[in-house]
C-alpha cells in the first residue's frame, strides 16, 4: 500500500489531496458540511503551503462562475459545496460541462431544504446527474482522498475534458476521523502531471466561448457533448486501473461483493455500501446467496458492467438516499431499471428509500431488505415496488 | 454559412475560434416585413441611421442611405421614425 498511514476526516483528506494536486485557483463558498475543506484550503494558501489564488466569493453561483473562467484560462481549479450551495450553482453546472472545463468539485452530500437539514441525503448528487458532470462516489475517507486525486486526472485527460464531482456523504464521511494512506507529494506529482490546457483564453488570439447558439447548431453541440460523456468511460476505467497499480488500492467503476453466485443483490451509493457488505458477509456465512453492488462511478452510468454483474440474479433491492417526487422510482432505481429493460433475462427490482436527512441505515435494516429481496426472488413477484425504511409509519 | 457542419466537425467546448465571424452569419431571413428606401423622398436627416438597432442602415456619401438586407430584421423602426415617409413597408418577407 503506497503512502503513509495517518488519520483525517473526509473534508481534511479532500483538502489535503487538493493541496497535493497543486491547484492554481480555488473559488468556493463555505457551507455545512463542506466548510472544513474551504477553511483548510484557505489556510494552506494563507500560510504559503499552496501557491494558488483563493477567491473568497459571495455565493456558490459566483464560485462556480469564477471556476469556469479560471479553468478556461488554463488553470487547475477546485471548488466544493453541498446541498443548497449546489442548487445555487445549478445553471453554471451546465455551462461548466458544455464549455468542457476541467473543474473538480467536492460535494459533501446533504439533504435539500425544506425542512432545513444539514445531514446526508443524495439529493444534491442526483440534482447534478443530468448536468454533464462526471460523478464519483466515495465510500470512506480513503476513497474521498484517492478519488479527488483521480478526479483531476480524469477531468484533464484530453480524451475527457469534462468537470468531475467527487461525492462524499455529509458528516458520515466529511466529519468522521478515519485512518487512511496519503501519498508523498512526489508520488502525487508522478501520478498527476500538470494540466495541459486545450484552447486556453489568450488575449492575443481572442476566441468566443459559449456564444448564442440557436436551432441551427445547439443540437449538434449537445450531440457532441453526449459523445464526450460516453467516451469518458474508457479513460475513467484506465485511470482507475493506473491509480490502483500505482497505490495498491483497487479502484473500478463498480464494486461488487458476493456477486459471483448471488441470487439477490443490493445496489447502493456512498458510505452505506460498507454497512451493506457487513451484513451481506454475515448472511453469506449462513449460506445465503446475497451480494452487494456499489458504484464508484455514477455518471457516466456503468450500464454494461451492471448488466454483467446482475446476470443470473433473481431480485435486486435498489437503495436510494433521496426521493424523486412523482417519478416511477427514485433516481438510482430509474437508472438501473432503464439499464436492464432490454435484457432478455433480468432480475426483478424494487426500490428502497433510506437514510434521508442523515437517518442511519442500520445493519438490521439491511438484513430486512435482503429478506424482502429473498421473498421477491422466491415468489417471483414484487408486491411493494417502493419501500421506505427507517421511517416511523 | 457556406456549409452546415455536423457535430463531428465542430470544435469542442462551444467555442468560435475565428473572432468576428458573426458578419458571416446572415440574419436578414428573420425578417417578415421588408422596408424599402425611396431616395426621391429622402431629406437625408439620418434619423433611420441613428435609430436602426442592428445597424442595418448604411450611411453613404452625402448622407444618402441604403438598407442592408443581409442583417435587416424588419423591425420597422426606420419606417416609423422617418419624418417624410421615405421608408414605406413594402411587401412581405423574403430576401431583398
Amino acid at each position: 500500500m503506497r503512502g503513509k498511514l495517518t488519520g483525517m476526516n473526509g473534508n481534511t483528506a479532500v483538502a489535503y489531496a487538493v493541496k497535493q494536486a497543486e491547484v492554481d485557483v480555488i473559488a468556493a463558498y463555505p457551507i455545512t458540511p463542506q466548510t472544513i475543506i474551504v477553511e483548510r484550503l484557505s489556510e494552506y494558501v494563507n500560510n504559503g503551503e499552496l501557491n494558488a489564488a483563493f477567491i473568497p466569493v459571495e455565493s456558490e453561483h459566483t464560485a462556480l462562475s469564477a471556476c469556469v473562467g479560471a479553468s478556461l484560462a488554463g488553470a487547475r481549479v477546485f471548488t466544493a459545496t453541498a446541498s443548497q450551495g449546489l442548487a445555487l450553482m445549478y445553471e453554471i453546472l451546465w455551462i461548466a460541462s458544455a464549455l468542457r472545463t476541467t473543474v473538480v468539485m467536492a460535494l459533501a452530500n446533504r439533504a435539500l431544504s425544506a425542512p432545513i437539514n444539514i445531514h446526508c441525503s443524495h439529493d444534491d448528487a442526483y440534482a447534478a446527474r443530468d448536468t454533464g458532470w462526471i460523478e464519483l462516489f466515495a465510500e470512506n475517507v480513503q476513497e474521498a482522498y484517492d478519488l479527488t486525486l483521480q478526479a483531476f486526472r480524469i477531468s484533464e485527460d484530453k480524451r475527457v475534458l469534462l468537470p468531475t464531482i467527487v461525492n462524499l456523504d455529509g458528516f458520515i464521511l466529511t466529519h468522521s476521523l478515519e485512518g487512511l494512506y496519503v501519498l508523498d507529494d512526489k508520488d502525487v506529482k508522478e501520478f498527476l502531471p500538470p494540466k495541459e490546457p486545450v484552447l486556453p483564453i489568450d488575449p492575443d488570439n481572442p476566441i468566443t466561448y459559449g456564444p448564442l447558439d440557436l436551432y441551427d447548431y445547439y443540437i449538434e453541440h449537445k450531440r457532441q457533448q453526449a459523445e464526450a460523456m460516453k467516451n469518458s468511460y474508457g479513460p475513467i476505467k484506465e485511470i482507475h486501473r493506473k491509480y490502483s497499480e500505482f497505490t495498491g488500492r483497487k479502484y473500478a467503476p463498480l464494486k461488487t461483493f458476493g456477486m459471483e453466485d448471488a441470487e439477490v443483490a443490493m445496489m447502493i451509493l456512498g458510505s452505506s455500501a460498507g454497512t451493506a457488505r457487513y451484513v451481506a458477509r454475515k448472511l453469506r456465512k449462513n449460506g445465503k446467496k446475497v451480494g452487494v453492488i456499489s458504484l464508484t462511478v455514477y455518471r457516466p452510468f456503468p450500464v454494461d458492467e451492471i448488466r454483467e454483474a446482475l446476470k443470473g440474479v433473481k431480485a435486486v433491492a435498489v437503495m436510494d438516499r433521496s426521493y424523486s417526487f412523482g417519478s416511477p422510482g427514485a433516481q438510482l432505481y430509474m437508472d438501473v431499471a432503464a439499464a436492464l429493460y432490454n435484457e432478455k433475462e433480468r432480475p426483478l427490482l424494487f426500490n428502497v428509500i433510506y437514510g434521508l436527512g442523515g437517518r442511519d441505515l442500520k445493519p438490521e435494516h439491511v438484513a430486512w431488505v435482503f429478506e424482502k429481496a429473498e421473498e421477491v426472488a422466491r415468489t417471483g413477484e414484487v408486491r411493494e415496488p417502493q419501500i421506505w425504511i427507517g421511517v416511523r409509519e | 454559412m457556406s456549409k452546415w457542419r455536423t457535430w463531428r466537425e465542430l470544435p469542442i467546448g462551444v467555442v468560435i475560434p475565428e473572432p468576428g465571424n458573426s458578419v458571416t452569419y446572415k440574419t436578414g431571413n428573420w425578417r417578415a416585413l421588408r422596408p424599402v428606401y425611396d431616395k426621391s423622398k429622402c431629406v437625408r436627416c439620418l434619423m433611420c441611421w441613428v435609430h436602426c438597432p442592428e445597424p442595418a442602415i448604411r450611411r453613404l456619401d452625402d448622407d444618402w442611405v441604403e438598407i442592408d438586407y443581409d442583417f435587416c430584421k424588419g423591425c420597422g423602426i426606420c419606417a416609423n421614425v422617418c419624418p417624410v415617409k421615405a421608408i414605406p413597408w413594402y411587401g412581405r418577407g423574403g430576401r431583398a
